[in-house]
């Protein structure tokens, strides 16, 4: 039956790991990938959290959304933390000192946790082959401290550190390619998924967690305040974002690439980008342009996909 | 458990750490090279390698991450050791404190290295005045056997489930790290009968589900503040008894403030750290000249043994402390500051003297020694007590 619970919402754990209360936005679509992320690995999971979004709204003392083991420390440290609770959790289980038992070590982080400040910590801990699986919920900015902007902020993106002006177009520079980056690292599975597509997701994290070493998971996570969109379509966003190819889903599974889901139609980019506010003042060039970048990065992973 | 045997042996007080550390059976390891440190690490690397020690020796990319990791190892209940110096410490500062503010029991060797810049790898205590109030316990070695001693003494502090703090053994780079002195070392029965094993409560793991690092609102961070003020003071009695239960198992004593010759003595010189043998030395020879001289040791520096400092030096005219740090910009070395706070307002309370020397390893020797206590007496005399002394300025 565990099986087939990624493909009937009926069938998936009822028990909810991360509690309602919390103090999240309207429509915030990471913390549905945080509660997904948790049906998919279950109670025995320990989790490393860094500073940001989901570390606020879930734990202001003395209250707490958290009914698994959960730590945060810092913001940058994240993937470090969790190489010590997994350091430690194997020591002791081998000398006895704790019963054996199979745990999932999770570490999470926003964009600005994983892509810029937690960079160092992160590749340290993919390096060093941890058994644990690190899930980038990314937002594309800086949101928990009002959308600054991150190396994960997409180009032409307006943000309050990147505002679009009469001489500038926003973000000027080019997404930073965290999976890619992940990739590298030579670790048996790395994989992007979305919250629209939720049986996905669950999947991937359940396959990531099953994997012997590092996992990376980047989550791309509508967040209607920072992209400034309705918070009911939270959802319709991140499929636009795939079904236009500007956030393709794919598997790399021991250096193997796979497309996950490839849109029948491909839409055009400018239905993703026109609505948002953190967009609108790009020209139809400008879209254009994106959508041309977004196209040679598709095809690359289509490319890849192919065993080309 | 480790194979290293009992026994006097002559070895490098680096060496003889990691074997303590090695004894005391930890679990996670997390290591950075740094100087002066770098031989206690690669001495444990090599343990764990030869299999004489069941632990996850972790070679991380960054002090910040050694500090992080040992936060996760302690987190699950894990006995946990790390060790430093200087900028390695700064690096970590951020995770350092934070350690210390969600009681994560750990133990750290931080073998005491001036901060750049200039760029020095050499040794005072620029490094740990840093981190002064970061919460943690502190207190300083100063020979080998302590330093391998210490180890012990630490982790018993560490997990005491009355104090869960982590424990800094601090230990003069190079002046310590690096030689090779006579140290004791202890048997198995006597470790497991003074170090009981670690058991955590409320450590995370799925069976007891718990959060840690929550975030507060002002209307609950003073009241967290306090908590963490009442379990340091708190932590007092539990390392004095650590102390006291070792003197009793090895015949080797500890105290937090330790003195030399006091009793009868008109003045003292005041010193943390290694300074503390040359000072004793010192002290016999101005004896022999007549001078009432004494010596009075900081070993424990957080807590700050308030009391018994005020008693070790009631009835003294004037105090000599000396220094291996600057606090810029005030009146002079963060020990000298803490003495006079300590003194201030206390009925006949001495004159405090201060000089800062030594920095960056500059040699003190025994003829300085004996310029800044006869120096100081006059200083102390003619009411010249104002600000500190930068004992052997150039220029």
């Amino acid at each position: 039956m565990d099986k087939y619970s990624v493909y009937s919402a009926r069938l998936v754990d009822q028990t909810e790991y991360m509690a309602p209360g919390h103090r999240a936005c309207q429509g915030c679509a990471e913390v549905l990938a945080v509660r997904l992320i948790l049906k998919a690995l279950g109670r025995d999971t320990i989790m490393a959290m860094s500073t940001g979004c989901m570390e606020i709204i879930s734990s202001p003392l003395p209250l707490t959304s958290w009914r698994i083991p959960w730590i945060h420390n810092a913001f940058e440290n994240s993937s470090a933390v969790v190489s010590g609770c997994e350091s430690g959790m194997k020591a002791m289980m081998r000398k006895g000192r704790i019963p054996q038992k199979k745990i999932n070590f999770v570490a999470m982080g926003g964009d600005g946790a994983t892509a810029d400040i937690g960079m160092g910590p992160l590749s340290g801990a993919l390096e060093r082959g941890h058994d644990f699986l690190y899930v980038c919920l990314d937002n594309e900015a800086y949101m928990n401290t009002g959308i600054q902007r991150s190396s994960s902020t997409p180009y032409g993106a307006s943000t309050t550190t990147s505002p679009a002006g009469k001489k500038s177009i926003g973000q000027h520079t080019q997404k930073k390619n965290m999976a890619q980056i992940a990739v590298a690292h030579n670790i048996p599975y790395v994989a992007t998924a979305c919250t629209s597509y939720p049986f996905d997701l669950m999947e991937k994290a359940k396959r990531a967690a099953e994997m012997n070493g590092a996992a990376y998971l980047h989550v791309l996570s509508v967040c209607p305040t920072g992209w400034r969109i309705p918070p009911e379509e939270a959802i319709k966003y991140g499929r636009l974002a795939v079904e236009s190819g500007m956030f393709p889903l794919y598997e790399v599974v021991n250096g193997k690439y796979s497309l996950s889901y490839k849109p029948p139609v491909m839409i055009p980019v400018k239905e993703y980008l026109a609505a948002q506010g953190r967009y609108r003042h790009l020209t139809d060039t400008d879209l254009h342009k994106i959508e041309e970048m977004a196209m040679q990065e598709y095809q690359r992973i289509v490319r890849l996909s192919e065993g080309d | 458990m480790s194979e290293i045997g009992k026994g006097r042996k002559g070895i490098e007080v680096s060496i003889a750490m990691a074997d303590a550390v090695a004894q005391a059976d930890v679990d996670v390891i997390a290591a950075y090279p740094i100087t002066p440190q770098t031989h206690i690490v690669e001495h444990l690397a090599d343990i764990v390698a030869n299999g004489e020690l069941d632990a996850e020796f972790v070679p991380v990319e960054s002090e910040h991450s050694a500090m992080s990791v040992c936060c996760g190892s302690a987190a699950v209940g894990a006995r946990t050791f790390t060790s430093t110096s200087s900028q390695g410490l700064a690096l970590m500062s951020e995770i350092f404190i934070i350690a210390a503010a969600m009681r994560l029991p750990m133990v750290m060797a931080l073998a005491n290295r001036s901060l750049s810049s200039p760029l020095s790898i050499w040794n005072d205590h620029t490094d740990v005045m840093m981190v002064r109030d970061a919460g943690w316990i502190h207190f300083f070695v100063e020979n080998g056997q302590e330093a391998y001693d210490g180890i012990f003494n630490a982790f018993r502090m560490s997990e005491d489930p009355g104090v869960m703090l982590p424990v800094a053994v601090n230990l003069d780079g190079f002046i310590m790290t690096h030689m090779v002195e006579p140290v004791e070392y202890v048997d198995g029965e006597l470790i497991k009968k003074y170090l009981p094993e670690f058991k955590m409560k409320n450590a995370l793991h799925p069976d007891n589900p718990v959060s840690m690092g929550c975030f507060a609102m002002p209307e609950i961070y003073t009241e967290a503040q306090m908590s963490r003020e009442v379990g340091i003071k708190d932590a007092y009695p539990t390392i004095v008894k650590a102390w006291d239960e070792w003197g009793a198992l090895t015949g080797r004593h500890y105290k937090p403030i330790e003195t030399y010759r006091t009793d009868d003595a008109d003045y003292c010189i005041i010193t943390m750290g290694s300074f503390g043998e040359t000072a004793m030395e010192v002290a016999d020879m101005l004896r022999e000249e007549g001078e009432k001289v004494g010596v009075v040791k900081i070993r424990l520096w957080r807590p700050f043994p308030m009391e018994e400092f005020r008693k070790s030096v009631l009835g003294k005219k004037y105090l000599i402390v000396l220094d291996r740090a600057i606090s810029f910009g005030s009146q002079g070395g963060p020990v000298a500051m803490e003495l006079r706070s300590a003194l201030y307002g206390q009925k006949d309370a001495p004159v405090v003297v201060n000089y800062v020397a030594g920095l960056a390893g500059r040699d003190v020797s025994r003829k300085d020694f004996r310029n800044i206590i006869l120096e100081g007496k006059k200083k102390a005399v003619s009411g010249h007590t104002d600000g500190f002394t930068l004992y052997g300025l150039r220029g």
